[in-house]
């Protein structure tokens, strides 16, 4: 843990957005997690694109459970709500806490541990729901807090720091969110904050459930010769399937577009993604088509990145159960609870 | 752009930045600390080593150091620099015998100094030790020169002048009082392996203007405070015009207030802004009810009956930039007395024509600006009196480097063989996140100088004003320096590009980008580097993708966060020392601070 508190000094040409705070605004308590760990990266990440988005801090929810990457909450946003939950159980609380406030901004920090092993039942039908919220897995393939086990998503072959390979197949979130109708996915680098910062603030903007998967190397545990969840494994073999560019709503598209492979996705709140395709006739709305693209390069060895696939048209859990359109804490009180009468009402139409 | 060279010791020498801007280059962080540590004698030490009168620079030093201080960057004002200097030379212990020594056995060399003033002795301070014989010729019954004769009591009582002047002459040299030199012809005659000319710019510029000689209440400004010193003046009218705005100027107009004077009135030609006074020694004048009018050109002095009545100004308007006015109207302000503080300037009339001595057209010698010789192998000059009026920092700077020179030319050689400057650079590091520096960063606000009281102040003329700062101010103080001189240090090959450090940074310092001409690359970094006078760090191409990491070194804080997020060790933060070399000390392997 560093040794002081990070300076309040300020660079005097810092920024302010929208609200008129700057970056500093949106900083949480001091990391105590190791020197170099992809996930403070990802915090910075996140920082950056919820300033850029300009959301006001008491509108933001950040939902964890447990583990290295679900202590990260705790590093950004200092004006947030938060709730570090039960070990698995962050994706079935934020449903639950989405369900009664549906005017926050939902964060949820989880990680390999969290989400593809005690948490993967709840993580399946959260997106199942299509429940409005950012998802991040901070995926280093090991169990940092226990001393380095391999986890769910270590890749077969990899090797921990003392040398034994694994021998399980690993839990591809990707694919798996693929597979159960995810509506948002994709997968990033913590080492790549350009590409990664457009990523977040679009999962954020999209209308139901984002899943996004960042490789982020444990310095301690996997960060050697042999793993395949390294700074340098995964800067070696990163391939970009797409670069999305986030435009936020009611701002112009000044910007000219490649010819090659571009598609243009309108948000559920007027935003824009833009996708550059870097392989030709990548079409991130086409699910199988990307489904095939990552199982050959899953093949491969190499990791594909980007925004993979965002259907914009799928309706999200209060569209599906038609609930109503504010939060359940700005209801009227009578409103919320009607009385005796109103339930003896109800009671009538199950007779 | 090409990767920076930090085993230059320019380099990291440039981000002290007091250091850099010190002429005598002061190791500022250093004492700040040992400050900081109480370690008054250590500091004072350190301190003497390279401007030699610390304790009298820590009350009337110019401070080119705090405008360049980087906390004013940062906070918006400089470290109080100079106050902290004259903390360590008013708490250190006795010092006596940390003073440099002559030694017993002379070297057979005899060197002459011109003027007893900071630049000669500066010089006598650096042959001395070396077993020179050095003579010093001064015009008064007193040492100190400028710093005596113009620098008012209630400045710099004349205990602290003694004390430090004295640690020079007691090393035995030779100084010969009421002996102004009247020949060089007749100095050089006397055989001296060198001679070193420190005799300032003693002559103060005239306002020949009509009605200047009609009277004889007009004064040459450092000729009146010199009369002044030496107990020849103690009473002025109640009705004084300055004319002239720096720092003359407002020693003229506050010894003016305790001498009699009620209405003083500083007469400044062009508006705020574009004074020559120090921004502080303004603020202590204004203290003390002095008037500052600006924008007035002086034309005549008013005498009636042979007596001085008044003095005709016209009123200037500028332009925005203050280059170029016109005149609105005139007008007639009474005085009783008036001082001219408009300029000094040299003047050698006693250095014989034919001798050959290169003179250049505005009749001053022509000096080498690196080894301070004059056009004559073995005279040298220094201070004032070399390249016009600055101030004593300057003048200790020449004074070093002319001994430097004055040891080469005498022990054969070549003045221009200058001794290399080097630098020590130490890690920092006790453990896991620990320093062996404190680097936290602490807000507090520049302690303010507490000030005699404003009617005690005026009850006699040597009362220092100046009360120092008290235990409380010093170590707010001393925790505002940045330790600049801690360097962030950075091993290319070990980065692991995680960006921590990036992430961390509280001042947005650091970028990893792909390489580019410096200027294009100064605004794609984390925060743009508009600061072109700060250098921009760039390292070797770094090992997993061949980008560069960058830091802008204008705003780092030197916080070590940097190095603490980092899980390699490429940034460490490592104490850069400068070793400078001075004569007959070419060797500087070995630190100046005190263990």
């Amino acid at each position: 843990m560093p040794s002081i508190a990070k300076p309040i000094a300020v660079h005097p040409s810092l920024h302010r957005n929208a609200l008129g705070l700057t970056l500093r605004d949106y900083e949480g308590a001091m990391s105590t997690l190791c020197a170099g760990c992809g996930h403070d990266s990802i915090t910075a990440a996140i920082i950056k694109a919820l300033w850029e988005l300009s959301i006001q801090p008491h509108m933001i929810a950040k939902m964890s459970g447990i583990g290295c990457s679900s202590k990260t909450p705790t590093y950004f946003v200092n004006g947030a709500h938060g709730f570090n939950s039960a070990h698995g159980r962050m994706a079935a609380i934020a449903t639950g806490a989405n369900a009664a406030n549906r005017e926050l901004t939902y964060i949820g920090i989880s990680g390999d541990g969290d989400s593809l092993s005690i948490g993967l039942g709840h993580m399946c039908h959260a997106i199942r729901r299509n429940v409005k919220m950012l998802y991040v897995i901070e995926n280093n393939g090991v169990y940092g807090l226990t001393k380095g086990q391999f986890s769910a998503s270590a890749d077969v072959g990899s090797r921990s720091k003392r040398g034994e390979p694994n021998r399980m197949a690993p839990i591809d979130p990707v694919m798996l969110a693929l597979s159960i109708g995810a509506t948002f996915v994709a997968r990033s680098f913590s080492g790549d904050k350009e590409q990664l910062v457009p990523i977040l603030k679009a999962a954020i903007a999209h209308r139901g459930f984002a899943l996004v998967d960042v490789i982020s190397p444990c310095v301690t545990f996997n960060d050697h010769n042999g793993s395949t969840k390294s700074y340098l494994y995964t800067r070696k073999h990163m391939q970009k399937a797409t670069e999305a560019d986030f435009v936020p709503p009611a701002s112009e598209i000044l910007a000219t577009i490649g010819d090659v492979g571009t598609t243009t996705v309108t948000m559920h709140d007027g935003s824009v993604v833009r996708f550059t395709s870097v392989p030709k006739n990548y079409d991130p709305t086409d699910r199988r088509g990307v489904y095939d693209y990552l199982q050959e390069h899953a093949n491969t060895g190499s990791v594909a990145t980007g925004l993979l696939y965002l259907d914009e048209s799928v309706a999200d859990l209060h569209e599906m159960n038609q609930t109503p359109s504010t939060a359940l804490a700005r209801m009227p009180y009578d409103k919320l609870v009607p009385g005796t009468a109103a339930l003896d009402e109800l009671m009538e139409d199950f007779r | 752009m090409k990767a920076t060279n930090t085993g230059d010791p320019a380099y990291y020498h440039k981000v002290v930045d007091c250091q850099w801007a010190c002429p005598a280059h002061t190791n500022v962080p250093e004492y700040i600390r040992l400050i900081a540590q109480g370690r008054y004698t250590d500091a004072y030490m350190l301190n003497r080593e390279s401007n030699v009168f610390p304790g009298i620079l820590g009350r009337t030093c110019d401070r080119p150091c705090e405008p360049a201080c980087r906390r004013e960057r940062v906070d918006g004002k400089p470290v109080a620099i100079c106050r902290l200097k004259r903390v360590a030379a008013d708490l250190k212990d006795d010092i006596t015998h940390l003073l440099p020594k002559a030694p017993e056995q002379k070297n057979g060399k005899r060197v002459a100094c011109i003027g007893a003033g900071p630049a000669s002795l500066a010089v006598a301070n650096d042959l001395m030790p070396l077993g020179y014989s050095v003579t010093i010729y001064e015009k008064y019954d007193k040492p100190g020169g400028l710093m005596r004769s113009n620098i008012p009591s209630f400045r710099l009582p004349e205990s602290v002048l003694a004390e430090e002047t004295g640690a020079i002459l007691n090393m035995g040299v030779d100084i010969r009082y009421n002996s102004p030199v009247e020949s060089m012809n007749g100095l050089l005659a006397e055989g001296y392996d060198a001679v070193f000319v420190g005799s300032g710019a003693p002559r103060g510029k005239d306002l020949d203007i009509p009605g200047r000689h009609d009277t004889d209440r007009i004064h040459i400004g450092i000729d009146w405070l010199e009369s002044i010193t030496f107990g020849h003046i103690d009473k002025i009218g109640e009705k004084v015009l300055i004319i002239g705005v720096g720092n003359t100027a407002m020693d003229c107009c506050r010894s003016s207030r305790r001498l009699g004077g009620k209405d003083i009135k500083v007469m400044a030609r062009r508006p705020r802004g574009y004074f020559k006074a120090s921004p502080w020694e303004l603020e202590d004048a204004e203290e003390e009810g002095i008037d500052i009018i600006i924008n007035h050109a002086p034309t005549r002095f008013v005498i009636e009956n042979g007596a001085l009545r008044g003095m005709e100004f016209e009123r200037l308007e500028w332009d925005a930039e203050a280059k170029k006015s016109k005149v609105i109207d005139k007008v007639i302000l009474p005085c009783d007395d008036v001082i001219l503080a408009i300029g000094q300037e040299n003047a050698f009339p006693w250095i014989e024509r034919e001798l050959g001595m290169e003179f250049d057209k505005w009749g001053m010698p022509v000096v080498n600006e690196t080894t301070f010789q004059s056009s004559i192998p073995g005279v040298f000059f220094g201070g004032d009196a070399a390249f016009g009026p600055k101030n004593i920092i300057w003048a200790v700077a020449h004074g070093h480097a002319a001994a430097i020179s004055i040891h080469n030319h005498c022990q054969g050689v070549p003045v221009t063989e200058r001794p290399p400057d080097g630098m020590n650079l130490v890690t920092q590091k006790m453990g896991m996140s620990e320093w062996s520096y404190h680097n936290d960063y602490n807000p507090s606000p520049r302690q303010k100088m507490k000030h005699v009281d404003l009617k005690k102040r005026f009850e006699q003329l040597n009362i220092e004003v100046e009360m120092g700062f008290n235990a409380e101010q010093t170590a707010r103080e001393v925790q505002r320096c940045l330790n600049c001189d801690v360097e962030t240090e950075f091993t290319p090959k070990l980065c692991i590009e995680c960006d921590a450090c990036i992430d961390i940074c509280p001042m947005l310092c650091l970028t990893i980008a792909r390489d580019g001409e410096e200027s294009e690359i100064r605004q794609r970094l984390s925060a743009p580097a508009v600061n072109p006078d700060q250098a921009l760090y760039a390292s070797e191409p770094l090992p997993q993708t061949g980008r560069l990491m960058l830091k802008d070194e204008d705003l780092c804080v030197h916080c070590g966060l940097c190095a603490e997020r980092c899980p390699t060790s490429a940034w460490d933060m490592q104490k850069f020392e400068l070793l400078i070399s001075y004569a007959g000390r070419e060797a500087c392997t070995s630190s100046y601070v005190p263990a």
